[in-house]
């Protein structure tokens, strides 16, 4: 009989939070780094310009969390990039890039808002649910396109999802045009305005914060339970860590990533909805350039569902803010536009002194020596130890 | 009348596709040594915008098109920089260049000139005749340079080299970084300079987002075109004729529905990256570096 102690439950339990919450922190701290390398770079951007940075960002700072109203409008930027940023992460997750969230969002706001134009008298439970499922639907469609082409003949999903963003801008474009249909105001450029029952209702009077935020939070909530609670998660995981071990482990790659940017899409397809039928009360055709937001969203918060949300209120704070500084300070409000770029700049660039720790950390430990942090930083090489004395 | 529209038609097909042919030939060279460069969009508009900035200050396109020139190659270098150097993933800094353009040129144009949207007039460069500007013709030189420099020159040999095998590139003494880098700041320079033929060849002011997508057309031309010169420039020809022929189509009165034109070069790459029309095979070492399997 076997007398091996196990290790008890309570004493896992115990470990386990705090080494998670340990080995998370890098992270976190790695993605509030780049923010802060981009805020130091858009301020000397700034400067360049012939501004001073600091009441800028002041400003900024005043426009996204001074006062109940600037924190409403922050979470009601936030939601749609919250959602988007869940597209990206998941589609990341199964090892491909989707940067078409943009035409994703596109559709799912144009059917969202033509949904909710279209006035039968349904309740509100019937009409908003069927107006947020007719974009999930255009979105996830939108999605599995370039993510059945990959599995079937190899596209590159980047080439054809950036293809389908302006396929989607002229469909968008065509079916706002259209004189004979009276759901859309082609004059506008927009669908006709969203019935009450079909819109997401107010949450605080006095501002525009609408349930859309919760929805994403639900979102995120569902994400995350998705990935790592579920064999389908643990597939998309699986596939994006490795293709080649998961095919030894007989999981489909095809179907898989087909689904996985099904899922992409259909919750960027939501978060074209949320603006459509939450925030603005119809759809607009603009670009919006929520999609390409969206993506830093997914890099910053590193794929992850709670990472992600977090990355989402810190854009959304970006975006209320800019409006805020635009108005007192005099800086064009496109600087948020430079601060993602610089976001994703060092995002990426500190990702990769990550992975080249990790390994040279992974390497000395695989040789039996200990990791000399001190060294490695210096570039010295890496010495094998000494071999041990003979004795005879 | 229907010579009229031919010859209209026919220049409006050159002076669509030459700022495409610009951005596709960067875009080409860039992916033959290797780098995954959907970054040309955010170079354009770069371009477009450094080339009105350079032409408002000095009174001549000329300095424009030399300003738009250097700052093609400093974006290009960060392009590189990230890409090889840090070795960074080459599509997430490509999109943070796109994002970059996009943002720099927008913000520039209200606090240089204090209005949103679009900067006062400025000169344009010299026209050779029916709206056609002396970058026109450089363009089109520019393919059969190309195409003698990737196959008859000794580093444009190198060049595919790293492009298809990084590692036997490597492995034979070529320094992969240092051609990856030649490559990245010429398509960054190209690319500029298309820009610069949109904002002061055909325009004479720069507007927010006026590349509208141009430089991810010329990235559909390159793969349209299988990464080699003549098939991209003439994929560039198609998708300026589709340009083109949308302000033909009434006039002629033709019966072809105008989205479906203007939809057909994004249709035409979709189709075209799937391998249904032929097989579409882009260099081996595509986005990979030398020292990795």
């Amino acid at each position: 009989m076997s007398t091996l102690p196990r290790p008890t439950e309570a004493g896992a339990g115990a470990v386990r939070p705090l080494t998670r919450i340990a080995g998370a922190l890098p992270t976190v701290l790695s993605s509030l780094l780049a923010v802060a390398i981009a805020l130091l770079a858009g301020g000397v951007v700034i400067a360049l310009s012939g501004q001073t940075p600091f009441p800028a960002y002041v400003a900024l700072f005043e426009g996204a969390f001074g006062g109940r109203r600037a924190i409403a409008e922050t979470l009601v930027m936030a939601t749609p990039l919250i959602l988007g940023g869940l597209g990206f992460a998941v589609a990341s997750r199964a090892g491909l890039f989707n940067i078409g969230l943009e035409g994703q969002m596109v559709l799912g706001g144009l059917c969202a808002g033509l949904a909710a134009a279209w006035n039968p008298g349904l309740p509100l439970y019937v009409h908003l649910p069927l107006a947020l499922l007719a974009a999930a639907i255009a979105g996830g469609i939108w999605g599995f396109i370039p993510g059945i082409l990959k599995a079937k003949t190899g596209a590159h999903e980047v080439i054809t999802t950036i293809m389908l963003n302006y396929l989607a801008y002229r469909i968008s474009t065509v079916v706002i045009g259209r004189e004979d249909l009276v759901l859309v105001n082609p004059a506008l450029q927009a669908t006709q305005p969203a019935v009450d029952n079909a819109s997401l209702p107010l949450l605080l009077e006095g501002t525009r914060l609408h349930a859309g935020i919760l929805l994403a939070l639900l979102a995120a909530v569902v994400v995350w339970f998705l990935l790592y609670r579920t064999v389908f998660g643990y597939k998309i995981r699986t596939v994006g860590l490795s293709q080649g071990a998961a095919a030894y482990a007989g999981i489909s790659w095809g179907r898989t990533i087909a689904l996985a940017m099904l899922l992409s899409g259909l919750l960027a397809g939501l978060g074209g909805a949320v603006d459509a039928i939450g925030l603005h009360g119809r759809y607009y055709n603009v670009m919006l350039g929520l999609g390409f937001t969206s993506i830093a969203v997914g890099l910053v918060g590193r794929n992850n569902p709670f990472g992600v949300v977090m990355a989402g209120l810190l854009f959304g704070a970006l975006a209320s803010g800019a409006t805020r500084m635009q108005n007192t300070a005099g800086i064009a409000r496109d600087i948020v536009y430079v601060l993602l770029a610089f976001v994703i700049l060092s995002v990426s660039a500190l990702a990769v002194f990550q992975q080249f720790q990790q390994s040279r950390r992974q390497t000395t430990r695989a040789r039996g020596m200990t990791y000399d942090r001190a060294a490695d930083e210096a570039g010295e090489p890496l010495v094998e130890p000494p071999p041990p004395p003979r004795t005879i | 009348m229907l010579s009229f529209f031919s010859v209209a038609l026919l220049t409006a097909t050159l002076r669509s596709a030459a700022p495409l042919i610009f951005a596709a030939m960067g875009g080409l060279l860039s992916e033959r040594s290797g780098v995954t460069n959907i970054a040309l969009e955010g170079l354009m508009l770069m371009g477009a915008f450094a080339a009105v900035a350079g032409t408002y200050f000095s009174g001549s396109p000329f300095v424009g098109l030399a300003v738009a020139i250097v700052v093609g190659a400093l974006g290009g270098f960060v392009f590189a920089f990230w890409s090889v150097t840090l070795r960074a993933d080459q599509i997430v800094a490509g999109t943070a260049i796109v994002l970059l353009g996009l943002g720099l040129t927008s913000f520039l144009t209200e606090q240089v000139w204090g209005q949103a949207g679009s900067s006062p007039p400025v000169e344009r460069l010299p026209t050779i005749g029916l709206g056609m500007n002396v970058l026109l013709p450089v363009a089109f030189l520019l393919v059969p340079i190309t195409h003698w420099f990737l196959f008859k020159t000794k580093p444009g040999l190198r060049v595919q080299a790293c492009g298809e095998k990084p590692e036997a590139a490597q492995a034979v003494g070529i320094d992969v970084g240092k051609y990856r880098y030649a490559m990245v700041i010429a398509s960054g320079v190209l690319a500029s300079v298309g820009g610069a033929y949109l904002s002061i060849g055909d325009l004479s002011q720069f507007t927010t987002n006026m590349t509208a997508g141009r430089g991810f057309i010329a990235l559909a031309a390159v793969i349209f075109g299988n990464w080699m010169p003549w098939a991209a420039m003439g994929a560039a020809l198609l998708f300026g004729f589709a340009q083109a022929l949308r302000f033909h189509v009434q006039a002629l009165g033709l019966p072809i529905n105008q989205d479906i034109i203007i939809a057909l070069p994004y249709l035409l790459t979709l189709i075209a990256v799937t391998g249904l029309l032929r097989k579409s095979t882009p260099p081996a070492g595509l986005g990979r570096h030398a020292t990795e399997g």
